[in-house]
Protein backbone atom coordinates (compact mmCIF):
# COMPACT_ATOMS: atom_id res chain seq x y z
CA UNK A 1 0.00 0.00 0.00
CA UNK A 2 1.51 3.47 -0.56
CA UNK A 3 1.90 6.10 2.44
CA UNK A 4 2.30 9.27 1.16
CA UNK A 5 4.03 11.09 4.24
CA UNK A 6 4.75 14.89 5.35
CA UNK A 7 1.37 15.80 3.57
CA UNK A 8 -0.04 19.22 4.51
CA UNK A 9 -3.13 17.24 5.36
CA UNK A 10 -1.31 15.49 8.13
CA UNK A 11 0.78 18.23 9.24
CA UNK A 12 -2.16 20.47 9.80
CA UNK A 13 -4.31 17.55 10.46
CA UNK A 14 -2.11 17.07 13.51
CA UNK A 15 -2.23 20.60 14.92
CA UNK A 16 -6.26 20.01 13.98
CA UNK A 17 -6.07 16.90 16.72
CA UNK A 18 -4.78 19.26 19.48
CA UNK A 19 -7.57 22.15 18.55
CA UNK A 20 -9.09 22.85 22.04
CA UNK A 21 -6.43 21.63 24.51
CA UNK A 22 -3.40 23.27 26.24
CA UNK A 23 0.37 22.97 25.31
CA UNK A 24 2.69 23.44 27.90
CA UNK A 25 6.34 24.18 28.16
CA UNK A 26 8.27 21.48 29.83
CA UNK A 27 11.91 21.29 31.33
CA UNK A 28 12.39 17.66 32.14
CA UNK A 29 10.71 14.63 31.91
CA UNK A 30 9.01 14.70 35.52
CA UNK A 31 7.60 18.28 34.35
CA UNK A 32 6.58 16.42 31.52
CA UNK A 33 4.43 14.13 33.29
CA UNK A 34 2.52 16.49 35.30
CA UNK A 35 1.70 18.27 32.19
CA UNK A 36 0.21 14.66 30.55
CA UNK A 37 -1.51 13.96 34.11
CA UNK A 38 -2.82 17.75 33.86
CA UNK A 39 -4.28 16.72 30.38
CA UNK A 40 -2.31 18.89 27.76
CA UNK A 41 -2.31 17.83 24.83
CA UNK A 42 1.19 18.02 23.77
CA UNK A 43 4.52 19.44 25.35
CA UNK A 44 7.58 21.87 24.20
CA UNK A 45 10.45 20.20 25.18
CA UNK A 46 12.61 23.49 26.35
CA UNK A 47 15.72 23.42 28.36
CA UNK A 48 14.79 26.57 29.98
CA UNK A 49 11.08 28.49 30.24
CA UNK A 50 10.75 31.99 28.53
CA UNK A 51 11.18 33.48 32.18
CA UNK A 52 14.61 32.35 32.36
CA UNK A 53 15.48 32.78 29.33
CA UNK A 54 14.52 36.46 29.83
CA UNK A 55 16.38 36.50 33.09
CA UNK A 56 19.09 34.22 31.99
CA UNK A 57 19.83 36.74 28.91
CA UNK A 58 22.90 35.66 26.55
CA UNK A 59 22.08 33.56 23.36
CA UNK A 60 19.02 30.71 23.80
CA UNK A 61 19.20 28.22 21.47
CA UNK A 62 17.92 24.74 20.35
CA UNK A 63 17.71 22.16 23.77
CA UNK A 64 20.07 19.70 24.39
CA UNK A 65 18.65 16.55 22.58
CA UNK A 66 19.23 14.77 25.70
CA UNK A 67 16.61 16.97 27.43
CA UNK A 68 13.98 16.07 24.60
CA UNK A 69 14.98 12.79 24.23
CA UNK A 70 14.25 12.12 28.34
CA UNK A 71 10.60 14.31 27.89
CA UNK A 72 9.79 11.97 24.24
CA UNK A 73 10.46 9.03 26.41
CA UNK A 74 7.93 10.25 29.88
CA UNK A 75 5.49 10.63 27.99
CA UNK A 76 3.13 9.69 25.26
CA UNK A 77 1.29 12.18 24.41
CA UNK A 78 3.13 14.32 21.13
CA UNK A 79 6.36 16.72 22.41
CA UNK A 80 7.38 19.71 19.97
CA UNK A 81 10.51 21.52 20.60
CA UNK A 82 11.81 24.96 19.32
CA UNK A 83 14.70 25.65 16.70
CA UNK A 84 15.82 29.43 16.32
CA UNK A 85 14.44 31.29 13.44
CA UNK A 86 16.43 30.31 10.26
CA UNK A 87 18.15 27.68 12.09
CA UNK A 88 17.83 24.99 9.53
CA UNK A 89 20.20 22.34 10.81
CA UNK A 90 18.53 22.88 14.42
CA UNK A 91 14.86 22.04 12.36
CA UNK A 92 16.60 18.73 11.18
CA UNK A 93 18.63 17.86 14.22
CA UNK A 94 14.89 17.71 15.51
CA UNK A 95 12.74 16.20 12.52
CA UNK A 96 15.58 13.42 12.82
CA UNK A 97 14.93 12.48 16.43
CA UNK A 98 11.33 12.22 15.82
CA UNK A 99 10.00 15.36 17.56
CA UNK A 100 6.47 15.62 16.64
CA UNK A 101 6.22 19.49 15.89
CA UNK A 102 9.04 22.03 15.45
CA UNK A 103 8.31 25.98 17.01
CA UNK A 104 10.45 28.02 14.59
CA UNK A 105 10.08 30.54 17.68
CA UNK A 106 11.17 34.01 18.49
CA UNK A 107 11.98 32.63 21.99
CA UNK A 108 15.46 31.65 21.23
CA UNK A 109 17.83 34.07 19.84
CA UNK A 110 17.45 34.49 15.89
CA UNK A 111 20.06 32.56 13.32
CA UNK A 112 18.90 34.54 10.49
CA UNK A 113 17.59 38.14 10.90
CA UNK A 114 16.60 38.11 7.59
CA UNK A 115 14.76 34.41 6.17
CA UNK A 116 12.76 31.80 7.67
CA UNK A 117 13.29 27.99 7.18
CA UNK A 118 11.59 26.81 4.28
CA UNK A 119 9.54 24.40 5.85
CA UNK A 120 7.64 22.91 3.34
CA UNK A 121 10.80 20.74 2.53
CA UNK A 122 10.29 19.18 6.24
CA UNK A 123 8.63 15.87 6.75
CA UNK A 124 7.60 17.17 10.31
CA UNK A 125 5.25 19.87 11.19
CA UNK A 126 6.42 23.79 12.36
CA UNK A 127 4.02 25.86 14.39
CA UNK A 128 5.22 29.64 13.99
CA UNK A 129 4.33 32.87 15.95
CA UNK A 130 2.48 35.63 13.99
CA UNK A 131 1.76 39.25 15.00
CA UNK A 132 -0.80 40.14 11.88
CA UNK A 133 -1.76 38.37 8.73
CA UNK A 134 0.62 39.70 7.06
CA UNK A 135 3.34 37.20 8.92
CA UNK A 136 0.77 34.80 9.39
CA UNK A 137 0.38 34.22 5.47
CA UNK A 138 4.03 34.38 5.36
CA UNK A 139 4.67 31.37 7.48
CA UNK A 140 1.91 29.49 5.74
CA UNK A 141 3.50 30.55 2.56
CA UNK A 142 6.51 28.91 3.68
CA UNK A 143 4.88 25.67 4.63
CA UNK A 144 3.89 26.17 8.92
CA UNK A 145 1.29 23.82 9.09
CA UNK A 146 0.10 25.89 12.49
CA UNK A 147 0.41 29.40 14.07
CA UNK A 148 0.13 30.79 17.44
CA UNK A 149 -0.82 34.66 17.42
CA UNK A 150 2.54 36.59 19.65
CA UNK A 151 2.18 37.04 22.84
CA UNK A 152 5.26 38.53 24.90
CA UNK A 153 7.05 35.66 26.18
CA UNK A 154 7.97 35.24 29.62
CA UNK A 155 6.40 38.15 31.19
CA UNK A 156 2.59 36.61 32.43
CA UNK A 157 1.43 39.79 30.93
CA UNK A 158 -1.67 38.86 28.71
CA UNK A 159 -1.94 42.39 26.77
CA UNK A 160 0.45 41.31 23.72
CA UNK A 161 -1.15 38.59 22.86
CA UNK A 162 -4.90 40.20 23.17
CA UNK A 163 -3.47 42.45 20.98
CA UNK A 164 -2.00 40.20 18.08
CA UNK A 165 -5.02 37.66 18.28
CA UNK A 166 -7.46 40.44 17.51
CA UNK A 167 -5.54 41.95 15.15
CA UNK A 168 -4.89 38.53 13.22
CA UNK A 169 -8.78 38.12 13.53
CA UNK A 170 -10.17 41.46 12.48
CA UNK A 171 -7.53 40.97 9.44
CA UNK A 172 -8.87 37.80 8.61
CA UNK A 173 -12.71 38.88 8.82
CA UNK A 174 -11.67 42.37 6.47
CA UNK A 175 -10.40 39.55 3.86
CA UNK A 176 -13.22 36.93 3.83
CA UNK A 177 -15.77 40.04 3.14
CA UNK A 178 -13.83 41.62 0.40
CA UNK A 179 -14.08 41.26 -3.21
CA UNK A 180 -12.01 39.19 -5.25
CA UNK A 181 -10.48 42.34 -7.09
CA UNK A 182 -9.27 43.91 -3.90
CA UNK A 183 -7.21 41.11 -2.82
CA UNK A 184 -4.13 41.50 -4.93
CA UNK A 185 -3.84 44.93 -3.12
CA UNK A 186 -4.54 43.72 0.34
CA UNK A 187 -1.48 41.07 -0.26
CA UNK A 188 0.62 43.95 -1.28
CA UNK A 189 -0.91 45.98 1.89
CA UNK A 190 0.21 42.88 4.12
CA UNK A 191 3.25 41.84 2.31
CA UNK A 192 1.29 38.28 2.29
CA UNK A 193 1.04 35.85 -0.57
CA UNK A 194 -1.67 36.46 -2.65
CA UNK A 195 -2.79 32.72 -2.87
CA UNK A 196 -2.50 32.81 0.68
CA UNK A 197 -5.48 35.61 0.98
CA UNK A 198 -7.55 33.97 -1.75
CA UNK A 199 -7.58 30.26 0.38
CA UNK A 200 -8.57 32.40 3.33
CA UNK A 201 -11.29 34.02 1.74
CA UNK A 202 -12.63 31.09 0.31
CA UNK A 203 -12.53 29.28 3.61
CA UNK A 204 -13.68 32.27 5.68
CA UNK A 205 -11.03 30.84 8.28
CA UNK A 206 -7.15 30.49 8.46
CA UNK A 207 -6.02 27.78 6.28
CA UNK A 208 -4.46 26.42 9.50
CA UNK A 209 -4.96 26.04 13.11
CA UNK A 210 -4.18 29.15 15.48
CA UNK A 211 -3.21 28.59 19.07
CA UNK A 212 -3.07 31.92 21.49
CA UNK A 213 0.47 32.17 23.27
CA UNK A 214 2.51 34.34 25.41
CA UNK A 215 1.77 35.89 28.40
CA UNK A 216 -1.07 32.95 29.74
CA UNK A 217 -0.88 32.61 33.58
CA UNK A 218 -4.17 32.25 34.85
CA UNK A 219 -7.62 30.00 33.66
CA UNK A 220 -9.23 32.88 33.42
CA UNK A 221 -6.21 33.86 30.80
CA UNK A 222 -6.41 30.81 28.86
CA UNK A 223 -9.97 31.19 28.78
CA UNK A 224 -10.08 35.05 27.30
CA UNK A 225 -7.80 33.73 24.55
CA UNK A 226 -10.81 31.10 23.78
CA UNK A 227 -13.62 33.46 23.69
CA UNK A 228 -11.43 35.84 20.90
CA UNK A 229 -11.01 32.81 19.08
CA UNK A 230 -8.16 31.09 19.16
CA UNK A 231 -8.36 27.29 18.55
CA UNK A 232 -6.18 26.41 21.73
CA UNK A 233 -3.43 27.90 24.28
CA UNK A 234 0.11 27.57 24.72
CA UNK A 235 1.21 27.91 28.52
CA UNK A 236 5.06 28.50 28.91
CA UNK A 237 6.11 29.95 31.89
CA UNK A 238 2.42 30.08 33.58
CA UNK A 239 2.59 26.96 34.87
CA UNK A 240 6.23 26.06 36.22
CA UNK A 241 7.10 29.70 37.48
CA UNK A 242 3.53 29.16 39.61
CA UNK A 243 3.42 27.89 43.12
CA UNK A 244 1.29 24.94 42.63
CA UNK A 245 2.23 23.30 38.79
CA UNK A 246 -0.28 20.80 39.09
CA UNK A 247 -3.56 22.92 39.84
CA UNK A 248 -2.51 25.42 37.51
CA UNK A 249 -2.04 23.05 34.95
CA UNK A 250 -5.38 21.19 35.21
CA UNK A 251 -7.20 24.28 36.06
CA UNK A 252 -5.83 25.85 32.74
CA UNK A 253 -6.80 22.85 30.77
CA UNK A 254 -10.67 22.85 32.22
CA UNK A 255 -10.55 26.48 31.64
CA UNK A 256 -10.21 25.82 27.94
CA UNK A 257 -12.07 23.26 27.38
CA UNK A 258 -15.03 25.04 29.08
CA UNK A 259 -14.18 28.66 28.48
CA UNK A 260 -17.48 30.21 28.58
CA UNK A 261 -18.63 28.81 32.29
CA UNK A 262 -17.89 31.41 33.91
CA UNK A 263 -18.85 29.58 37.78
CA UNK A 264 -16.64 27.18 36.97
CA UNK A 265 -13.80 29.47 36.04
CA UNK A 266 -14.31 31.15 39.50
CA UNK A 267 -14.07 28.02 41.57
CA UNK A 268 -11.30 26.66 39.30
CA UNK A 269 -9.24 29.78 40.40
CA UNK A 270 -9.99 29.98 43.94
CA UNK A 271 -7.38 27.53 45.44
CA UNK A 272 -4.17 27.81 42.97
CA UNK A 273 -2.32 29.86 45.31
CA UNK A 274 0.05 32.62 43.75
CA UNK A 275 0.44 32.74 40.14
CA UNK A 276 3.92 33.75 38.19
CA UNK A 277 4.67 37.49 39.23
CA UNK A 278 4.83 38.93 35.78
CA UNK A 279 6.23 41.79 34.17
CA UNK A 280 4.52 45.12 32.72
CA UNK A 281 5.20 45.40 28.77
CA UNK A 282 6.10 49.03 29.10
CA UNK A 283 9.28 48.46 31.88
CA UNK A 284 10.92 45.83 29.18
CA UNK A 285 13.77 48.23 26.50
CA UNK A 286 12.80 47.54 22.89
CA UNK A 287 15.71 44.95 22.57
CA UNK A 288 13.97 42.25 25.16
CA UNK A 289 11.28 41.88 23.64
CA UNK A 290 11.22 38.71 21.38
CA UNK A 291 7.75 39.05 19.59
CA UNK A 292 9.09 41.47 17.44
CA UNK A 293 11.62 38.97 15.81
CA UNK A 294 9.99 37.41 12.72
CA UNK A 295 10.16 38.93 9.14
CA UNK B 1 -33.87 17.34 7.52
CA UNK B 2 -34.68 14.31 9.39
CA UNK B 3 -35.24 14.09 12.68
CA UNK B 4 -31.70 12.47 13.77
CA UNK B 5 -29.81 14.36 16.30
CA UNK B 6 -25.79 13.15 16.67
CA UNK B 7 -23.85 14.59 19.21
CA UNK B 8 -19.89 14.98 18.64
CA UNK B 9 -17.92 14.85 22.52
CA UNK B 10 -16.75 18.33 22.67
CA UNK B 11 -13.93 18.41 25.56
CA UNK B 12 -10.83 18.49 23.03
CA UNK B 13 -9.99 17.79 19.81
CA UNK B 14 -11.26 17.82 16.11
CA UNK B 15 -14.79 18.45 17.08
CA UNK B 16 -15.81 21.12 14.70
CA UNK B 17 -14.61 19.21 11.74
CA UNK B 18 -17.33 16.17 12.77
CA UNK B 19 -19.86 18.71 13.01
CA UNK B 20 -19.90 20.00 10.08
CA UNK B 21 -19.57 16.86 8.45
CA UNK B 22 -22.56 16.02 10.28
CA UNK B 23 -24.32 18.81 8.84
CA UNK B 24 -23.55 18.47 5.26
CA UNK B 25 -25.31 15.48 5.53
CA UNK B 26 -28.43 17.53 6.36
CA UNK B 27 -28.78 16.05 10.05
CA UNK B 28 -28.54 18.07 13.27
CA UNK B 29 -25.67 18.19 15.40
CA UNK B 30 -24.43 19.06 18.98
CA UNK B 31 -21.62 19.57 20.63
CA UNK B 32 -21.62 17.42 23.71
CA UNK B 33 -19.74 19.20 26.82
CA UNK B 34 -21.83 17.96 29.55
CA UNK B 35 -23.27 14.50 30.22
CA UNK B 36 -26.98 15.88 30.28
CA UNK B 37 -26.89 16.33 26.68
CA UNK B 38 -26.39 12.50 25.89
CA UNK B 39 -30.32 12.08 26.43
CA UNK B 40 -30.52 14.84 23.60
CA UNK B 41 -29.14 13.00 20.97
CA UNK B 42 -29.57 10.17 19.14
CA UNK B 43 -25.96 9.09 18.16
CA UNK B 44 -22.37 10.08 19.42
CA UNK B 45 -19.04 10.93 17.46
CA UNK B 46 -15.95 10.29 19.28
CA UNK B 47 -13.56 12.88 18.08
CA UNK B 48 -9.78 12.53 17.09
CA UNK B 49 -7.19 14.53 19.34
CA UNK B 50 -5.43 13.42 22.88
CA UNK B 51 -7.25 10.61 24.34
CA UNK B 52 -5.44 10.83 27.39
CA UNK B 53 -6.87 14.98 27.87
CA UNK B 54 -10.40 13.21 27.01
CA UNK B 55 -10.34 10.93 29.54
CA UNK B 56 -9.37 13.38 32.08
CA UNK B 57 -12.00 15.74 31.60
CA UNK B 58 -14.37 12.54 31.04
CA UNK B 59 -13.63 11.62 34.67
CA UNK B 60 -13.60 15.42 35.74
CA UNK B 61 -16.68 16.35 34.59
CA UNK B 62 -18.77 12.55 35.26
CA UNK B 63 -18.75 11.09 31.65
CA UNK B 64 -18.04 8.40 32.81
CA UNK B 65 -21.05 6.39 33.80
CA UNK B 66 -23.40 7.97 31.41
CA UNK B 67 -20.91 6.97 28.69
CA UNK B 68 -21.25 3.60 29.99
CA UNK B 69 -25.09 3.19 30.06
CA UNK B 70 -25.48 5.12 27.06
CA UNK B 71 -23.58 2.14 25.01
CA UNK B 72 -25.76 0.02 27.29
CA UNK B 73 -28.70 1.12 25.57
CA UNK B 74 -27.57 0.44 22.12
CA UNK B 75 -26.77 3.69 21.08
CA UNK B 76 -24.52 4.07 18.38
CA UNK B 77 -21.02 5.28 19.30
CA UNK B 78 -18.25 6.02 16.30
CA UNK B 79 -14.75 6.70 17.59
CA UNK B 80 -12.04 8.31 15.23
CA UNK B 81 -8.37 7.80 16.17
CA UNK B 82 -8.91 8.92 19.72
CA UNK B 83 -12.14 7.73 20.08
CA UNK B 84 -10.75 3.99 18.70
CA UNK B 85 -8.59 4.45 22.13
CA UNK B 86 -11.37 5.20 24.32
CA UNK B 87 -13.77 2.51 23.20
CA UNK B 88 -11.23 -0.38 23.40
CA UNK B 89 -11.68 -2.94 26.29
CA UNK B 90 -7.51 -3.25 26.12
CA UNK B 91 -4.73 -0.95 25.46
CA UNK B 92 -1.23 -2.88 24.62
CA UNK B 93 1.14 -2.24 27.05
CA UNK B 94 -0.66 -0.36 29.52
CA UNK B 95 -2.94 -1.13 32.54
CA UNK B 96 -5.02 1.84 31.78
CA UNK B 97 -8.24 0.74 30.03
CA UNK B 98 -10.88 3.85 29.12
CA UNK B 99 -14.40 3.12 28.80
CA UNK B 100 -13.77 -0.74 27.46
CA UNK B 101 -16.78 -0.51 25.07
CA UNK B 102 -15.62 -2.28 22.76
CA UNK B 103 -14.42 -5.93 22.01
CA UNK B 104 -10.60 -4.67 20.72
CA UNK B 105 -6.73 -4.59 21.83
CA UNK B 106 -5.69 -1.25 20.46
CA UNK B 107 -2.02 -0.07 20.13
CA UNK B 108 -1.91 3.39 20.73
CA UNK B 109 0.67 5.19 18.25
CA UNK B 110 1.16 2.51 16.56
CA UNK B 111 2.69 3.53 12.91
CA UNK B 112 5.11 5.55 14.86
CA UNK B 113 5.51 9.12 15.57
CA UNK B 114 4.31 12.57 13.68
CA UNK B 115 6.70 12.50 10.85
CA UNK B 116 5.13 8.63 10.22
CA UNK B 117 1.69 10.20 9.79
CA UNK B 118 0.54 9.32 6.46
CA UNK B 119 -2.56 9.30 3.66
CA UNK B 120 -3.73 5.95 1.99
CA UNK B 121 -6.28 4.85 -0.22
CA UNK B 122 -8.23 2.12 1.50
CA UNK B 123 -9.98 -1.15 0.47
CA UNK B 124 -13.43 -0.56 3.35
CA UNK B 125 -15.57 -3.77 3.39
CA UNK B 126 -19.04 -2.92 1.94
CA UNK B 127 -17.47 0.43 -0.06
CA UNK B 128 -17.03 -0.25 -3.80
CA UNK B 129 -14.17 2.08 -4.33
CA UNK B 130 -11.38 2.92 -2.15
CA UNK B 131 -11.40 4.99 0.79
CA UNK B 132 -8.74 8.36 0.80
CA UNK B 133 -7.73 7.84 4.79
CA UNK B 134 -5.62 10.28 6.91
CA UNK B 135 -3.57 8.46 9.74
CA UNK B 136 -2.11 10.97 12.36
CA UNK B 137 -0.12 8.97 15.07
CA UNK B 138 -2.65 6.66 14.68
CA UNK B 139 -3.86 3.44 16.66
CA UNK B 140 -4.86 0.24 15.20
CA UNK B 141 -6.64 -2.72 16.49
CA UNK B 142 -4.31 -5.73 17.33
CA UNK B 143 -7.03 -7.75 18.07
CA UNK B 144 -10.66 -8.23 17.91
CA UNK B 145 -12.54 -10.40 20.00
CA UNK B 146 -15.74 -12.57 18.21
CA UNK B 147 -18.63 -9.83 16.94
CA UNK B 148 -16.49 -7.85 15.59
CA UNK B 149 -16.46 -7.08 12.16
CA UNK B 150 -13.00 -5.85 10.64
CA UNK B 151 -13.53 -2.96 7.55
CA UNK B 152 -10.11 -2.01 7.19
CA UNK B 153 -6.55 -2.99 7.08
CA UNK B 154 -2.88 -1.26 6.51
CA UNK B 155 -0.27 -3.44 6.09
CA UNK B 156 -2.36 -6.60 7.69
CA UNK B 157 -3.34 -4.29 10.75
CA UNK B 158 -6.93 -3.46 11.58
CA UNK B 159 -7.77 0.30 11.29
CA UNK B 160 -11.32 0.31 10.95
CA UNK B 161 -14.02 -1.98 12.79
CA UNK B 162 -17.57 -2.19 13.63
CA UNK B 163 -19.55 -4.61 16.84
CA UNK B 164 -23.06 -3.81 17.08
CA UNK B 165 -23.97 -0.38 17.34
CA UNK B 166 -20.04 0.72 18.02
CA UNK B 167 -17.79 1.64 14.85
CA UNK B 168 -14.31 2.74 15.02
CA UNK B 169 -11.50 4.08 12.56
CA UNK B 170 -7.73 4.62 13.26
CA UNK B 171 -7.64 7.55 10.58
CA UNK B 172 -10.18 10.60 10.32
CA UNK B 173 -12.64 10.54 8.21
CA UNK B 174 -13.57 13.72 9.36
CA UNK B 175 -10.35 15.51 7.51
CA UNK B 176 -11.70 14.31 3.62
CA UNK B 177 -14.68 14.61 1.84
CA UNK B 178 -15.74 11.76 1.28
CA UNK B 179 -18.76 11.31 4.00
CA UNK B 180 -19.15 7.32 3.48
CA UNK B 181 -17.82 6.23 7.00
CA UNK B 182 -20.12 8.41 8.89
CA UNK B 183 -23.13 7.53 6.51
CA UNK B 184 -22.51 4.17 7.52
CA UNK B 185 -22.69 5.71 11.03
CA UNK B 186 -25.95 7.30 10.29
CA UNK B 187 -27.46 4.16 9.16
CA UNK B 188 -26.60 2.37 12.34
CA UNK B 189 -28.52 5.65 14.73
CA UNK B 190 -31.38 5.48 12.24
CA UNK B 191 -31.83 1.70 12.77
CA UNK B 192 -31.06 1.84 16.64
CA UNK B 193 -33.65 4.68 16.40
CA UNK B 194 -36.32 2.47 14.78
CA UNK B 195 -35.94 -0.51 17.20
CA UNK B 196 -35.89 1.73 20.58
CA UNK B 197 -39.21 3.38 18.52
CA UNK B 198 -40.18 -0.06 18.34
CA UNK B 199 -39.82 -1.18 21.72
CA UNK B 200 -41.70 2.26 23.09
Amino acid sequence: MEKLVGTDKVKRGMAQMQKGGVIMDVVNAEQAKIAEAAGAVAVMALERVPSDIRAAGGVARMANPRVIEEVMNAVSIPVMAKARIGHIVEARVLEAMGVDYIDESEVLTPADDEFHILKSEFTVPFVCGCRDLGEAARRIGEGAAMLRTKGEPGTGNIVEAVRHIRKVNAQVRKVVNMNDDELMTEAKNLGAPFEVLKQIKEAGRLPVVNFAAGGVATPADAALMMELGADGVFVGSGIFKSETPEKFASAIVQATTYYQDYDLIAKLSKDLGTPMKGIEISTLAAEERMQERGW
Amino acid sequence: MSDLTIGVLGLQGAVEEHVKQVESLGIHAIIVKRPSQLNEIDGLIFPGGESTTMRKLINQYGFFEPLIQFSKEQKPIFGTCAGMVLLAKELEGSEVVHLGLMDIVVKRNAFGRQRESFEADLEVAGFDSPFHAVFIRAPYIKKVGGGVEVLAEVDGHIVAARQGHLLTTAFHPELTEDSRFLELFVEMVKESKTKTFQKA
